[in-house]
């Protein structure tokens, strides 16, 4: 009897109890909002900071994930030439007409890092390497996709040609718009990750980055550099234009 | 133990309406699915399906590459915490108790009677049509998961993609999927709204029996 009587006590209790459970979940929802606040207005809120700093490590474990799931054998679809997209959309950090003018006279591929023969590539030189095309579909970050036909050489062949350490971690670019980015070797080693010269029946035109693009039907748009430079062959993470600012680094498809 | 309890907080006029685990995973379920909409929104901004936007300030990120980082971190939260519910709701009872049966007619009835604003509440059963409801949505938040990881991965996941049309028809599949789950959210809401008994037992998990068992 004592024991039930003690029951209705404990229930009185109960309510109280919830309007602080109530309140700390009020304050979380704050706290989500001004985090969001922070990131739109950019101000130097610490909470803000805390989360942007959580949301960063999400995106590197996401990484990883990535990394797993991804199966250097699973080809992405291939289309035929008629589900070709056209006109096939431009897209970079600025506008058509900034689109960079490689002299194709004067153009040398630079390469450094951990590969064994480092001498720079003419477009003769690499036009010469065994091509082959492909249609896939280019994925934007955005959420847009176009199919597009590319040409070039497997990159897998022009790494080992320049005997590329493919046991380290990464493959940068730098680009000739100023634009850099990485990728993991397993996608660079990918059966239909190609260095391509041609889009369509036709040269790489300087809006789809000549004088050559490194195509990866298995990573967003963003992470296929245009108007390729120079690259290299690394261990140390080398980021890239979009990823330094949050786009995820993997973004594998 | 929970019978246990139950019976003790019977005895002094109280029942026990949601489990601790119904509600935990029901509150964090609520944070986790706010931030994959409202991040969800501007990703949609980035680039529309449909001729229209949503408006900016109803949106979670800033730009494209922070809504993108809220959406891949909450997507974690509200898969776990789903999975940790559907397992329990399966393995320890919670479904069969509380979703079945689940007669078509009986639904039909009773939503028809709801529209009349007649609706029959009992507190701690669901109606017919809230059985309805809370299935429904589950298979939904199924679905939602199910496109966004084609959507995410059309490549690893192609085969899950070509029952959704490819990576394309994913994006539709998941717009309409977010859009049921907006709906029942709304509809959700007003209805707590207007029994608001029903909101505290999701809090504390215990409703009073003795002052109202039925409500009109």
């Amino acid at each position: 009897m004592k024991r039930s009587m003690q029951k209705p006590d404990r229930n009185l209790v109960a309510p109280s109890r919830a309007i602080v459970k109530l309140e700390r979940r009020l304050f979380l929802k704050q706290g989500l909002s001004l985090g969001a606040l922070g990131l739109l207005s950019g101000c130097d809120v610490t909470d803000a900071d805390a989360v942007q700093k959580v949301l960063w490590q999400m995106s590197r474990w996401n990484d990883g994930v990535q990394a797993a799931i991804f199966n250097p054998n699973k080809l992405a679809q291939e289309y035929p030439d008629s589900a070709i997209t056209r006109p096939f959309p431009f897209n970079a950090f600025y506008s058509e007409a900034e689109a960079p003018r490689v002299d194709p006279a004067t153009y040398k591929l630079e390469l450094s890092g951990l590969i064994r023969d480092k001498a720079p590539w003419t477009l003769d030189k690499l036009y010469a390497l065994p091509q082959t095309s492909q249609v896939t579909r280019h994925i934007c970050v955005e959420g847009w996709s176009a199919i597009g036909k590319w040409g070039g050489v497997t990159f897998k062949t022009f790494l080992e040609r320049i005997g590329a350490d493919v046991t380290a971690k990464y493959v940068g670019f730098k680009c000739a718009d100023n634009y850099y980015t990485s990728i993991d070797m397993p996608t660079a080693l990918h059966p239909q990750t190609l260095l391509t010269f041609r889009f369509g029946d036709e040269l790489l035109p300087a809006a789809y980055g000549f004088p050559m693009k490194l195509r990866m039907p298995t990573k967003l748009g963003f992470k296929n550099p245009k108007h390729i430079a120079a690259m290299f062959v690394t261990n140390d993470y080398p980021g890239g234009y979009w990823e330094d600012q949050g786009y995820n680094w993997f973004s594998g498809s | 133990m929970t019978t246990q309890n139950n019976q003790l907080a019977a005895r002094a006029g109280k029942i026990l309406v949601h489990p601790l685990m119904v509600r935990i995973t029901h509150w964090i379920n609520v944070i986790a699915m706010l931030i994959m909409i409202f991040s969800g929104w501007r990703i949609y901004n980035a680039s529309p399906i449909f001729p229209f936007k949503f408006p900016v300030d109803l949106t979670l990120g800033g730009w494209l590459g922070g809504a993108l980082q809220w959406h891949f971190a909450a997507m974690w939260v509200l898969a776990l915490n789903g999975l940790a519910y559907l397992l329990y709701g399966l393995f320890a009872g919670h479904f069969k108790a509380n979703f079945l049966p689940l007669p078509p007619r009986a639904v039909f009835n009773e939503f028809k009677n709801a529209l009349r604003g007649r609706i029959s509440h009992e507190i701690g059963v669901y109606n017919a049509v809230q059985r309805a409801a809370y299935v429904g949505v589950i298979g939904v938040i199924v679905v939602l998961v199910l496109s966004g990881l084609v959507i995410w991965k059309p490549v690893q996941f192609q085969e899950l993609g070509a029952i959704m049309g490819g990576f394309e028809g994913a994006r539709i599949v998941h717009f309409f999927a977010m859009a049921a789950v907006v709906l029942f959210i709304l509809v959700h809401v007003v209805m707590v709204a207007l029994v608001p008994r029903t909101f505290l037992p999701m809090l504390t998990g215990h409703a009073k029996t003795t002052s109202d068992g039925h409500g009109g």
